[in-house]
């Protein structure tokens, strides 16, 4: 199968789809993401994604149920199970709308924070999967190893290397109960229905059990690396805190909890950003260099767990 | 030496000929014996004539931060301007 025939057919099953639920679609076909991992396609209202190819059809399953039955936390499919097009997994999803990404500065933190203490307060159905952070961790820093030597590669692996097992996929974690996203970042955010409805979490791929300060840990680690303003930071562990959040105590400070999945999360975004670099064949930006400072300072100050 | 208060490593910096040692895990900053009283004659030589300066900022920030964070406690050094790879990058996995 090709990518092109795959795109094809996810186009043509987005507009069945759209016109199944709207016989008066106005029309108007836009692919919202196409890469090798997967391809999402949108028609009018209507929203088709393939998701990886190496992705298992009853964890996936199980974790659309979670979105169908959580409609005020995460979007809802259209259709409770995944469909096979091509040996991928599709889903459908009604479209809503994102944050934009020229406004950053608009980001609904607060909004974000509330959903995740919504999501990590309520009770894991049985036989959930793991949360897939660490695991999407350790594959970053495989694809680090395998883009060959990098001058900046060292001192994100020695980071890496100072992570307890199971903040490296190594290990369960020390939580199996409690339900978290596992790749929370700006993206993950819609307003449904679009434009004017309240915020939902998207994207169920990596839902699972496991430690919720990881859902907390990207924006920590932005903030960590001196990226995201600290009033953006305190806005949002506020917000987490006001919702009842699990993940951190109620006061006080925060980070002996968010310590090792900030540094995971810096590693991840080190690592991708080297192999990006080098693939591009061009040097670090500021920022990239930013979270590899980090990581070169972590490996002085080891995590205590 | 190590932070009283939180027991990351502490770094000296001068400031105009005066030592101070600021921690780098809680940004917190000792002062030695008579350092605050050179810190305050040096004020005090600066703000002759000039209106009364503004409330001097908190020595211990309002969010704490990592011992491995960025230096000068996650403000970066970007400004109000947003970098454009940030901005990318807090959309991506």
């Amino acid at each position: 199968m090709t990518a092109t025939l795959l795109l094809q057919d996810l186009t043509a099953r987005a507009r069945a789809t759209a016109h199944a639920r709207s016989p008066a679609c106005p029309c108007g076909a836009a692919t919202l993401a196409d890469r090798p991992d997967g391809t999402v396609v949108r028609h009018a209202d209507t929203v088709a994604k393939a998701h990886p190819p190496d992705t298992d059809s009853t964890e996936l399953t199980s974790r659309l149920t979670v979105a169908a039955s959580h409609p005020g936390i995460l979007l809802a499919p259209l259709v409770p199970t995944p469909v096979d097009l091509h040996g991928r997994l599709v889903t459908f999803w009604p479209y809503g709308a994102p944050v934009d990404p020229e406004a950053p500065d608009a980001a609904p933190w607060e909004a974000a924070a509330a959903l995740l203490a919504r999501l990590h307060r309520t009770p894991a159905p049985r036989a959930l999967p793991a949360m897939r952070g660490p695991a999407k961790a350790a594959r970053a820093v495989a694809r680090l190893r395998e883009a060959g030597p990098h001058p900046a590669a060292a001192p994100v692996r020695r980071a890496w290397g100072t992570l307890p097992a199971w903040a490296r996929a190594g290990a369960p974690m020390p939580d199996t109960t409690t339900m978290c996203h596992g790749d929370l970042h700006l993206g993950q955010l819609v307003r449904h229905p679009a434009p004017e409805g309240p915020w939902l979490l998207i994207d169920v791929d990596d839902l699972g059990v496991g430690v919720p300060a990881w859902d907390l840990a990207r924006p920590a680690a932005w903030y960590a690396c001196g990226l995201l303003p600290p009033d953006d930071w305190g806005r949002f562990l506020a917000a987490y805190r006001e919702a009842g959040g699990p993940a951190v105590p109620a006061d006080g400070d925060p980070w002996p909890v968010l310590d090792v999945p900030a540094r995971a999360l810096t590693v991840q975004t080190a690592a991708r950003a080297v192999v990006k670099a080098a693939a591009a064949g061009r040097p670090l930006d500021e920022v990239e260099r930013s979270v590899v400072d980090a990581c070169d300072r972590m490996a002085a100050v080891p995590p205590h767990s | 030496m190590q932070c009283p208060k939180c027991h990351a490593p502490m770094h000296t910096y001068n400031r105009n000929g005066v030592q101070i040692e600021q921690c780098s895990g809680c940004r917190g900053i000792f002062l030695d014996y008579g350092e605050l009283e050179s810190l305050t004659r040096l004020e005090a030589q600066w703000s002759q004539g000039a209106p009364p300066p503004p409330p001097a900022p908190q020595a211990y920030p309002a969010h704490p931060a990592p011992a491995w964070g960025a230096p000068h406690g996650g403000h970066g050094h970007h400004g109000h301007h947003r970098h454009k790879s940030f901005g990318h990058m807090l959309f991506s996995s």
